[in-house]
């Protein structure tokens, strides 16, 4: 699974990734967790506001910071598909 | 990287220790001077202004859905329209400097264009909710309300100009992408709970940092009597609310999305202060610089004071709301209203830093442009407002 948290480096990017990687050890689910931290490939996403959260490929929420356990929702709905 | 920091810090702390002349009489009134302006703040603005203020930025990044706002800046957007939202949005969407940039770019290429998207860059720093409240509190009413309606004016006007200068030139270059668009969560209550629920809180840090005024205005003075039965009775209706109206992951959310923005602020506010009041010291008390220099750069009205103000804003950067102290020193030391004015409006818009940034994302002929609207409109602007006030 590739998950890719989008934000200049600002502490809620930072809370973004920390969740994740809480989700993650939680589901016990192996991911390529990275940060994109450019502004240009900000953009290429489409979203509007950082932080943003990518799951393989699909834009899965922006300019919010997401509970954990949406986060562990959103890696269970791509595992499966 | 990370050891090299260090050792840099450690040096810094060891050649200040070095040659700071301690025994000077001088010196020694600037340090004094420095925690006496922390102690100011902590006593008068700390608990009273900024934590109410802290609330509300954290209740506007958590309750208010931001999709709704950017969708009225699309690339199908009403012109005329798309200009207000940009230049107002500041106050709502910006409350964390580091979410300009990317926004800016959104609009910029796929959204209303480069017009609205500049207008939404100016705003965005220089109209957050949390300056406004500091500024009005710290340096008085008059500056506050013209740094607010200043910097939306000037919004619109420098989008006008940079889509008139490079609108047409730009079509091409715009995607047609529209923002992808994923509500994927419902209101979780209705519109007018929302609202009632700022309300609150907004009505409670305008009653409680209510200031004795001139007698004669009755009703003034009349909620100056009763501000604290007036904020301690909407505190009571904002719990009754929270009780009610809210769940209780959304109230962590909100006391969490609180904590990061004290927790990224404070620290750079009580440093700011701490600086200023070393260099400049409180206002009708002199810091390490002495008051007549800065009385002769940027005292009195004239062209040349509010131009070195604006220049020097515009370069120098400002972590959040350190503006305001560092201005309070000036102001106390003999900086003329125009000249604060001005900088106030060319500071925390741009600094040497972010005009780096922006040349690489709109290019060096843009960016140039820009910067130079930003200044010659900063020093019109703070001649006007200090031949006046």
């Amino acid at each position: 699974m590739e998950i890719r948290i989008l934000g200049p480096g600002c502490p809620r990017c930072h809370e973004v990734e920390k969740r994740t990687r809480n989700a993650l050890a939680e589901l016990k689910v192996a991911a390529d967790v990275q940060k994109v931290t450019d502004f240009g490939k900000i953009a290429e996403y489409r979203i509007y506001a950082t932080p943003g959260l990518v799951i393989n490929g699909k834009v899965k929420c922006s300019g919010r910071i997401p509970s954990q356990d949406e986060i562990g929702a959103w890696i269970q709905e791509e595992k499966q598909s | 990287m990370k050891e090299r920091k260090t050792f840099l810090v450690l040096l810094a702390v060891f050649v200040a220790a070095y040659f700071i002349p301690f025994s000077r009489l001088t010196v020694q009134n600037a340090l004094l001077e420095a925690f006496l302006m922390v102690q100011e703040y902590a006593r008068q603005h700390v608990l009273l202004c900024l934590i109410p203020a802290f609330f509300i930025a954290g209740a506007i990044s958590v309750f208010i859905r931001k999709e709704s706002i950017i969708k009225l800046l699309g690339p199908k957007a009403n012109k005329t329209l798309a200009y207000g939202i940009a230049s107002v949005s500041g106050t709502i969407l910006a409350v964390c400097s580091c979410t300009v940039l990317p926004l800016f770019l959104g609009i910029y290429t796929r959204g209303a264009g480069i017009g609205p998207a500049t207008a939404f860059l100016y705003s965005g720093p220089a109209i957050n909710i949390l300056a406004i409240i500091l500024t009005a509190k710290v340096l008085g009413f008059k500056i506050g309300l013209a740094r607010a309606v200043g910097a939306i004016s000037f919004a619109v006007i420098i989008g006008l100009l940079m889509q008139l200068f490079f609108g047409k030139a730009d079509e091409k270059n715009r995607s047609p992408n529209d923002f992808v668009s994923h509500v994927d969560v419902k209101e979780a209550r209705p519109l007018w709970k929302t609202a009632l629920y700022f309300a609150a809180m907004i009505g409670i840090l305008v009653f409680i940092n209510w200031t004795k005024a001139d007698p004669s205005l009755k009703a003034w003075s009349f909620i100056y009597r009763i501000k604290w039965p007036l904020g301690g009775a909407l505190l009571i209706v904002l719990a009754w609310m929270l009780f009610r109206w809210f769940r209780k992951e959304e109230l962590k959310e909100w006391t969490f999305s609180t904590w990061v923005f004290a927790k990224q602020i404070f620290p750079l506010l009580l440093a700011g202060v701490f600086v200023a009041g070393f260099l400049l010291g409180r206002p009708g008390h002199e810091g390490l610089i002495p008051s007549e220099w800065i009385a002769k750069f940027v005292g009195g009205n004239s062209l040349g004071a509010n131009l070195f103000a604006s220049v020097a804003g515009a370069f120098m950067y400002f972590a959040t709301l350190t503006e305001v102290p560092i201005l309070q020193g000036l102001l106390g030391s003999g900086m003329g209203q125009g000249p604060a004015l001005a900088l106030l409006l060319a500071g925390p818009a741009l600094s040497l830093p972010s005009m780096l940034v922006l040349r690489s994302v709109m290019g060096t002929k843009k960016a140039l442009t820009y910067i130079l609207l930003v200044i010659v409109m900063a020093t019109i602007t703070g001649i006007f407002f200090g031949a006046f006030f």
